[in-house]
């Protein structure tokens, strides 16, 4: 699509009411079957079942038609055999319908090109709004979910600021599922299939105005001509961050290669060097996706990348260093005038034996108010810019109030902090006390750098 | 706006697909670059009054529609310094398929850069900066950026090569002029968006870097199929 004059979007994720056409009276494991059931019995989204059979199930009218339907419909979730979504298309044009999802597959994902450009042709003809073909299309928290995915077997994220856009829907579920996992909120999230008509530039555009958005996050198999080009111009002046999981990063065939520049910057080259220079984050794998999206959810704004790290445990200070230098981030020594000035204020029982240089190392007999000290003094310092708290719940000096404590020397001092806290079920409040106060927390050390870095990437290089 | 004499380069090499190295350095002077200076000699008599012209040591390369890659078929000889190397020089370049003279230039000096560009499906036209010379492709030290180039990205990209220090004056030798070379990639950057539709991709190897200002000893244009 990417038109200036955008067709209006809102219908799609913000549906009052809802067709779910291609109902069955007999199969209630079809998949519009189970779009209906979820949305009737979980969502606020008014819904109607739609099959050309009519009929009735438990006392509920199937719609023989879309236009039967007694009030505006915003959103039709199509899930018909390919070679019906034509007419489907027509009659929800002729009906008004704000916008639908195309769920059928059998387009051009299937060597059926024609079709797919003819429903096309129809929707621009129409300016109506579609999403799809081949797709699960829209979950928006709270409001309404056309996965066709049992409801019992779905994981929800809490809803929050991050939107994801997915060429593949099976990437998108089981982010969310990851997303739940490390309690990243979510407020929508889209599989455009085989991205016919309403394509990544368009859901950017949309998503940038979106008030419940604050990060909005892609899987991007690839681009047409130049949409590349048009795609980071506009991320690269989003207020949002954004940010993008690429799949195909292997050198594809053996083309002939004529020239050094064609040889040297490859298909993937390009794309990744491309996005840093317009200060859109590229995550290489999922892992890095959810971390980033945690972090960029939490904090605005760039780092230089000068990490101040605080612990109890020299290990993870000396591992944490490893993974920051392996990133291009540094843990600067600290000047001894800060060094003197944090060792003072430090309990008795550790002031001979901390080491204050950076990486902080508290040791093992510290105590909370050590931690919130040494917290303060790098908040405080210069030279530092984030700062990494691996904190071990089971030093017997130290208690679960410390997450809530250290992120409210955040929200003094504004620094932006990551904490690595291990994940299981016992240090819940420890993790909640950071989490409350929108202090990104990983479950690994790994990740809390990666949290970090994030803030370094959205920066235009 | 593309100028004339720049379209008409172009048109005349659309048959062999590429540009040769003495029309497409012609082309990229034009534009306002810089090339060493070169005489394309088509006999031996034109080759030594070229050479006395510019004064020995001189370059000689072979200039052939089937010679893409001139290194790699001896087309290259640096530091002929006198006529009897010059005429042995020649004499065996006649030899070559589809001879079609020898490119006589002055000896320049530097650090040896590639500067390349070529049209993206998915970005369009993007620019690369590298380590150059013969060893570029197992060096493999570039960066990429799309066009047009700002200055800001040009600086990104030196910080980002993992040489960049020998830019920078390494072990006390003198560092390159960097605002010759940010001149030089923006003006090559203005050009490659005025050349979107016809080419396909453009190696500027090696460009010399010194103190002096950047010069593209070598060039090549391949440009777009059926355009």
């Amino acid at each position: 699509m990417a038109r200036e004059d955008m067709m209006n979007l809102k219908a799609l994720f913000e549906p009052k009411s809802m067709a779910v056409i291609g109902f069955s009276s007999t199969n209630d494991r079809h998949p519009a079957n189970v779009i209906y059931n979820k949305n009737n019995l979980r969502c606020p989204v008014k819904v109607f079942p739609v099959n050309p059979r009519g009929g009735d199930l438990q006392g509920e009218r199937i719609y023989s038609h879309v236009k039967e339907i007694p009030e505006k419909v915003d959103l039709a979730v199509i899930a018909v055999r390919a070679e019906h979504v034509p007419g489907v298309l027509a009659e929800c044009i002729e009906a008004g319908v704000g916008g639908a999802a195309v769920i059928s597959g059998g387009f051009a994902e299937s060597g059926c090109k024609d079709l797919q450009d003819r429903i096309v042709a129809m929707a621009q003809e129409a300016d109506f709004p579609f999403i799809g073909p081949n797709c699960l299309g829209v979950y928006a928290a709270g409001i309404v979910d056309t996965f066709f995915l049992p409801s019992e077997r779905m994981v929800r994220p809490d809803p929050g600021g991050v939107a994801m856009v997915s060429q593949s829907g099976g990437i998108l579920v089981d982010q969310m599922v990851k997303f739940a996992g490390e309690g990243v909120g979510v407020s929508l999230a889209i599989s455009i299939g085989n991205k016919a008509l309403i394509r990544e530039l368009d859901l950017l555009r949309y998503l940038i105005d979106d008030p419940h958005t604050k990060v909005i996050a892609f899987y991007i198999e690839g681009f047409e001509r130049n949409e590349g080009r048009n795609f980071v111009t506009a991320a690269g002046r989003s207020p949002k961050p954004v940010i993008v999981l690429k799949a195909g990063k292997s050198p594809g065939g053996n083309r002939a290669i004529s020239s050094h520049t064609a040889s040297l910057g490859g298909d993937y080259k390009v794309f990744s060097e491309v996005l840093s220079q317009y200060g859109v984050v590229e995550a290489k794998n999922e892992f890095e996706l959810v971390s980033f999206c945690e972090s960029l959810s939490c904090y605005r704004g760039s780092i230089e990348g000068r990490i101040g790290v605080i612990t109890g445990s020299g290990g993870h200070g000396a591992l944490a260093v490893d993974v920051c230098s392996s990133h291009g981030l540094t843990v600067p020594n600290l000047p001894e005038p800060v060094q003197k000035e944090m060792r003072d204020k430090l309990s008795a029982s550790v002031q001979a034996i901390a080491s204050c240089g950076n990486p902080i190392d508290l040791t093992g007999s510290a105590v909370d108010d050590d931690f919130v000290v040494a917290t303060i003094a790098l908040s405080r310092a210069p030279d530092i810019d984030c700062i990494l708290l691996l904190l071990l719940p089971y030093l017997p000096g130290t208690t679960s109030d410390l997450g809530a404590r250290l992120s409210q020397v955040y929200r003094r001092e504004g620094k932006p902090l990551a904490a690595y806290v291990p994940h299981v079920e016992k240090y819940r409040m420890l993790i909640e006390g950071f989490e409350l106060n929108r202090v990104p927390v990983s479950p690994s050390i790994e990740g809390a750098v990666l949290m970090a870095e994030a803030l370094r990437r959205c920066k235009p290089c | 706006m593309l100028k004339k004499e720049i379209t008409e380069i172009i048109s005349a090499a659309r048959q062999a697909g590429w540009v040769m190295e003495p029309e497409a350095k012609r082309l990229l002077a034009i534009a306002g670059l810089v090339v060493p200076r070169f005489k394309w000699a088509t006999t031996m008599e034109d080759a030594l009054r070229s050479a006395h012209e510019i004064g020995y040591p001189v370059v000689g390369k072979v200039v052939s529609c089937n010679v893409v890659h001139k290194s790699d078929q001896g087309g290259v000889v640096v530091g002929i310094d006198s006529d009897e190397v010059l005429e042995g020089t020649y004499q065996r370049f006649s030899a070559v398929d589809h001879f079609a003279g020898m490119l006589v230039e002055e000896m320049v000096s530097g650090v040896e850069l590639i500067v390349g560009a070529k049209i993206d499906y998915q970005f369009g036209p993007v620019i690369l900066l590298g380590m150059g010379g013969t060893g570029v492709e197992i060096y493999k030290d570039a960066v990429l950026r799309m066009a047009p180039l700002q200055e800001k990205d040009v600086s990104s990209m030196v910080r980002n090569l993992k040489a960049h220090q020998l830019l920078e004056g390494y072990r006390g030798s003198e560092p390159v002029d960097l605002n010759e070379l940010t001149h030089m990639m923006l003006v090559f950057s203005e050009l490659v968006m005025d050349l979107e539709e016809m080419i396909e991709s453009i190696d500027l190897n090696p460009v010399m870097c010194s103190s002096k200002g950047s010069i593209i000893a070598d060039a090549r244009i391949m440009l777009q199929g059926g355009f």
